[in-house]
């Protein structure tokens, strides 16, 4: 056994809880929640074994070194940071229903890194640059800030589903869209994913920082990586004080929960293969 | 509040914030689509001649991020943060120190959360009995006799109100550092040969020479390499020198620079020159002696009169791995043999043996940086974060309880409370207290 099959499994397994969620969404099967719920943390603890067991590989190999450092890795880790918070969010607000529109996040990352072209899934030594340990708090934090910010945005579009349906008063379980919670509850845990996204998003934009500084002697130096990270950042200071000062709830959060993962998604992977820089290492 | 000019509500708008930030966001994407410092050839080769000029009059290029108007848009967001802080800042202290005693009664029977319950002993009794009762819950009371009856006053966390001011300091204090760096230190390179000495780099943008004030040297450059050809490590032995004395040594490695003085040199880059070093020992007399010699060319030693040559060698790219030495005394035949980069090896000739070592030449490429400002952005990055914990998962919770006499020997109790924040845990807290306390 090694940790690609036990990956393989993985992006199996989410799938296989997408589908359960969905499923518990639609028909209101609502028997199958222990079920779901379940079989998630297996699955995800079967990705942590993974995560594990390809940390021993490298050290077999003679590189020994986190499995945090090239886009493979990082796509890994990203769904398992989903999981792991959208489990806590589960067990905090006894809902399952975000499920359906939080797990997908997770398969479509471990399915991104599976089949993807131009990504390798080998384990490659590190580059003089890499090997930091900066580097790997760098990587934790900004993964989990944006796992929490996927969440967030999965609530944004649950949100603006149940608001546009006739549905929007009605708690009634009989309608579809009945099931999900109340607006006010999906705008309240909206705001408190994107509150702790930020946090970890600050951060990795610091430890990124220290990193730079030990390796270049300069903390701070626009390239597109960096800036991207610090638009995103904006993005979501803009929604915080929005929110805070003006009062800005619903249909607009919600969508500044989408705007501002789109921007994530173009930070982590747009900047890598549309614009060049320092970070461009994340490429190969 | 006082203070209606309206140039100053302008600046301390959270308006003016949301506008400035969002205009941030939207042109620092110019800059990471337009790649930034070039030379002026290459954006007209790339963008033609018009767009080329419009760039560079409009400041996209070569470097956006230091031009007047963003820095202007930088400036902008520093100013509005100070005013706003300044106009509402005070009100957040007096909310902090207020005596919380004093708050009009009416207001704490309109406040919710709130419980109610009647006591069969008189307020007094009842008055020690629920302070007490605050103190081992971890709410430590105080006291004072109001209208008709007693009352007490607990709170938690009034000092989380700052933190919000706190993440807007930090990022002050990340500018001021970012300009302290920018004024006062300057950030360059060299490039180093092996055994060569400098008391000069160059800065990036303008290559004008910056004086050490001390000389660097360096002493041996390595790149290791791993099976699979991959770079592993970059290590330069470096020397710091005063007055030509040694006074610091250091291998550093990317990620591992040295410092001295202030000035930090950086492991960045480097050059392999088609030159190598070689040191022969002859192993009867111990007498030592040394050549750079370049690639492929014969060289006879002054002393000894012994002749050598690097015939041929293989390696990666620039850097060689072996290469093959070609070595006479002029004692029967030339030896030929393979020397891996660095090594050395023992050569037995008729009358003599020798110890040949041989390593091919580099230079070093070092960043050269001098920052004073680093440790006042790291102190306002720890700032960050601690202003943001505080901002985000404290809250200032506050709880009164009025007792009055109802009739003779029985008491009501108002007890009411509020927390600026997480209100939901708050009402929680303060339900599970009143059950604790509603049987005193
Ligand atoms: C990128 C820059 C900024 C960051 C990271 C930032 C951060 C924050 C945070 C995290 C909060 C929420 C605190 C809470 O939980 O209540 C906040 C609130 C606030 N911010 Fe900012 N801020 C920034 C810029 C500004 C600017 C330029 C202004 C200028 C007007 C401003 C005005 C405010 C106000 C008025 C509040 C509400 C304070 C309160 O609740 O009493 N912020 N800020």
């Amino acid at each position: 056994m090694d940790s690609s099959l036990l990956f393989g499994i993985t992006t199996f397994t989410y799938l296989f809880s997408t589908i359960l969620y969905t499923v518990i969404f639609i028909f209101k099967t609502k028997r199958l929640g222990t079920a779901a719920t379940l079989f998630t943390l297996v699955a995800f603890l079967i990705q942590t074994a993974g995560i594990g067991l390809r940390w021993l590989e490298s050290y077999q190999m003679g590189i020994g070194r986190a499995p945090l450092t090239n886009m493979y890795e990082s796509v890994v880790f990203f769904a398992w940071a989903i999981i792991l918070i959208y489990l806590i969010v589960e067990w905090k607000f006894k809902n399952k229903i975000i499920g359906a529109f939080a797990v997908p996040f997770a398969f479509l990352a471990m399915a991104y890194g599976s089949f993807a072209s131009g990504i390798t899934k080998e384990i490659t030594p590190l580059v003089p640059a890499l090997q930091s340990n900066w580097l790997i708090a760098h990587v934790v934090t900004c993964f989990i800030g944006y796992a929490a910010f996927a969440i967030a945005a999965g609530l944004g579009i649950m949100y603006l589903i149940k608001n546009t349906s006739e549905t929007r008063q009605s708690t009634n379980d009989s309608t579809l869209l009945g099931s999900l919670p109340p607006l006010k509850v999906i705008d309240q845990i909206t705001h408190q994913m994107m509150v702790f996204g930020f946090l970890w998003l600050t951060i990795g934009i610091i430890t990124g920082a220290i990193w730079a500084n030990s390796a270049w002697g300069t903390y701070w130096s626009w390239d597109p990586k960096e800036t991207w990270s610090l638009i995103t950042w904006f993005i979501y200071a803009i929604t915080l004080h929005a929110r805070y000062t003006r009062g800005w709830g619903g249909t607009r959060i919600a969508w500044l929960a989408i705007l501002g993962f789109i921007s994530v998604i173009f930070t982590y992977y747009g900047v890598n293969f549309l614009l060049s820089g320092l970070h461009s290492y994340g490429s190969n | 509040m006082k203070n209606s000019n309206p140039i100053w509500d302008f600046f301390a708008s959270v308006k003016l914030a949301l506008f400035t930030l969002f205009l941030l966001s939207t042109t620092s994407i110019i800059g990471t689509v337009i790649p930034q410092k070039e030379t002026a050839q290459w954006y007209i080769d790339k963008y033609g001649e018009a767009t080329a000029n419009l760039f560079q009059i409009l400041s996209f290029t070569p470097d956006m991020y230091s031009s007047l108007w963003f820095q202007a848009l930088l400036g902008l967001l520093c100013l509005n943060l100070i005013i706003c802080s300044i106009e509402r800042f005070p009100g957040v202290w007096r909310q902090i120190k207020a005596d919380n005693l004093n708050t009009p009664l009416n207001r704490l029977e309109k406040m919710t959360p709130q419980h109610q319950w009647l006591s069969g002993n008189q307020p007094e009794s009842v008055a020690i009995s629920l302070k007490k009762a605050l103190n081992t819950s971890g709410w430590k009371a105080e006291e004072r006799k109001v209208d008709d009856g007693i009352l007490l006053f607990a709170q938690k966390g009034a000092m989380t109100r700052t933190g919000v001011y706190i993440v807007h300091t930090s990022i002050l204090v990340i500018f001021a550092g970012a300009i302290i760096g920018s004024t006062l230190g300057f950030k360059g390179s060299v490039m180093l040969p092996e055994t060569r000495v400098t008391d000069t780099i160059y800065t990036f943008d303008t290559q004008t020479p910056v004086a050490l004030g001390f000389e660097v040297r360096c002493d041996r450059f390595d790149i290791e390499f791993y099976d699979n050809g991959m770079p592993k490590a970059y290590r330069s032995q470096l020397t710091i020198l005063e007055n030509g004395k040694v006074v610091k040594e250091k291998a550093i490695v990317v990620n591992d620079p040295l410092t001295y003085k202030g000035i930090t040199f950086y492991q960045s880059s480097y050059q392999a020159y088609q030159e190598f070093s070689i040191t022969i020992t002859n192993k009867k007399t111990g007498v030592s002696e040394s050549a750079i010699i370049p690639y492929q060319q014969q060289h006879s030693l002054k002393e000894s009169g012994l002749r050598f040559g690097i015939v041929t060698a293989e390696g990666q790219g620039q850097s060689v791995s072996r290469m093959k030495v070609w070595f006479t005394d002029d004692q029967g035949e030339p030896s030929l043999f393979w020397l891996d980069n660095g090594e050395q090896a023992t050569v037995e000739r008729t009358t003599n043996n020798y110890t040949v070592s041989a390593k091919q030449m580099y230079a070093t490429g070092l960043q050269v940086a001098k920052d004073p400002g680093v440790w006042t952005v790291y102190i306002g990055s720890f700032m960050m974060i601690f202003g943001l914990i505080v901002a985000f998962f404290m809250s200032h919770q506050r709880i009164w309880l009025y007792i009055r006499e109802e009739t003779a020997n029985k008491s009501s109790i108002l007890m009411s409370g509020n927390a600026n924040k997480n209100k939901a845990d708050f009402e929680k807290k303060l339900q599970a207290l009143a059950q604790k306390f509603n049987t005193i």
